[in-house]
């Protein structure tokens, strides 16, 4: 999976916001539909996409979109 | 790798007692909206919760006590009683000594403790059933007594923890059974992740100290102190929807059972958004996985047999079911189990 796939997946989990506020650079934690809700969310899409298991930490430390592809990467 | 076979051995019944006390969440004092959204993302509206004199033993005392007359047992054939809990009653001596002599069982009997909360119903099952299959006749009746009492070690004013759990203590009936089908289970642990779930203080580790009772605010409506459980909501999550169906589908395959063979698929009730990313990731249809998460929360070790009797007991006495069941959380530990139960006893859920 690739980055700009990556981020369609990323903004696939949110309902309010729209598509284009989802960049490589956007930091996700604040935007305003953000929640605990959508990081599970998120987690289980990496789950269901990629077969990675991410951690807590993770999420907490990625600042952006592409913060959290590379950790992604890594863990592949 | 932990995969037993274990004949010999049957399920007779299964009971379950709760608090008297319901503690509601639409009562929890959050914003409404905030409210609303939790309590349905977690699945749960109400819970019980013991009062000061209650402990888990109690509980599990009365569900055992409950489960006895039904079955019509004879206390002196009980030869081993297991207690699985992370609230026992102190911390020593091992409450199942305690609950041994309380259910007047007699002094040739086996009783042991084991620590472990969500996968402890599993494990405490492989445990048993390991020991009446090896006693070969010896050990006649056994009494696998689970359960404990989340709302001791949570902080109230954590909204990520109060909501989520209750409290309930639960009794298995298991009997020695030449030629019976038993258990398979498939069992797993990963202590990378002991942190995810822990109380840090009050153990040996990290001895009591007046420090410990500090309250820490973390976030807007998380506060606790070390005496209290800390949960990574996040980690747990992602650890659960991983671990749990490659374990189911691990034990399907290794023991050749067919999936449509089974009736119910009994899960840890976790969170509801959990456990249905966890049902959906497996294909299960929503009837073949009872939910008891709305009227009493996550019970940790106590889910799965509390379940059992509060959503499936009137099938459980009138049928023959094939169950899996399945279990993760701290530890990090997690199980499967696929066994089955013949028209067993189930008396209705005691309340105390």
């Amino acid at each position: 999976m690739d980055l700009h796939q990556f981020i369609q997946n990323f903004a696939a989990q949110f309902n309010d916001t729209d598509v284009s506020e989802f960049r490589p650079e956007t930091r996700f934690k604040e935007l305003k539909e953000w929640s605990s809700l959508i990081a599970l969310s998120i987690i289980a899409m990496i789950d269901e996409e990629l077969s990675i298991t991410i951690k807590g930490d993770d999420i907490r430390q990625a600042k952006t979109i592409n913060d959290l592809f590379g950790i992604v990467k890594t863990r592949a | 790798m932990a995969l037993l076979q274990i004949s010999d051995v049957a399920v007779r019944g299964v009971a379950a007692c709760v608090p008297k006390h319901i503690d509601e969440n639409s009562k929890y004092p959050l914003p409404e909206k905030e409210r609303d959204t939790l309590i349905s993302s977690i699945g749960v509206e109400r819970k019980r919760t013991a009062d000061d004199n209650t402990c888990t033993s109690d509980l599990c005392y009365n569900a055992a006590e409950k489960l006895i007359r039904e079955l019509n047992w004879d206390k002196n054939e009980i030869d081993c009683l297991v207690f699985v809990s992370q609230t026992p009653d102190y911390v020593f001596p091992a409450t199942s000594c305690i609950l041994q002599n309380r259910l007047g069982l007699s002094t040739e009997c086996d009783a042991q403790d084991i620590s472990l909360g969500c996968s402890g119903w599993v494990y405490g099952l492989s445990t048993i059933s390991s020991l009446i299959f090896s006693g070969r006749g010896n050990l006649r009746k056994a009494l696998l007594l689970v359960g404990d009492t989340p709302s001791k070690f949570t902080s109230i004013a954590d909204k990520s923890a109060w909501p989520l759990f209750g409290d309930a203590g639960t009794a298995t009936a298991l009997e020695y059974l030449p030629g019976a089908d038993g258990f398979r289970f498939h069992l797993s642990t990963d202590g990378a992740g002991a942190d995810a779930i822990i109380i840090k203080d009050g153990g040996f580790r990290h001895l009591f100290s007046a420090n410990s009772l500090k309250m820490v605010t973390y976030e807007e409506g998380v506060s606790r102190s070390n005496l209290h459980s800390y949960l990574d909501g996040m980690s747990i999550f992602s650890f659960a929807i991983s671990k749990g169906p490659k374990s189911i589908n691990r034990l399907l395959e290794e023991f050749s059972i067919d999936r449509e063979t089974v009736d119910y698929f009994l899960f840890h009730q976790a969170n509801l958004f959990l456990n249905e990313t966890v049902r959906k990731k497996l294909k299960l249809e929503r009837g073949k996985v009872p939910y008891s998460l709305k009227n009493f929360g996550n019970t940790s070790s106590a889910t799965i047999p509390l379940t059992m009797v509060t959503e499936i007991g009137g099938e459980l006495k009138s049928k023959k079911l094939n169950h899996v069941g399945c279990a993760f959380g701290v530890g990090l530990s997690w199980a499967s189990v696929y066994f089955t139960t013949d028209h067993i006893a189930c008396p209705d859920l005691v309340e105390y």
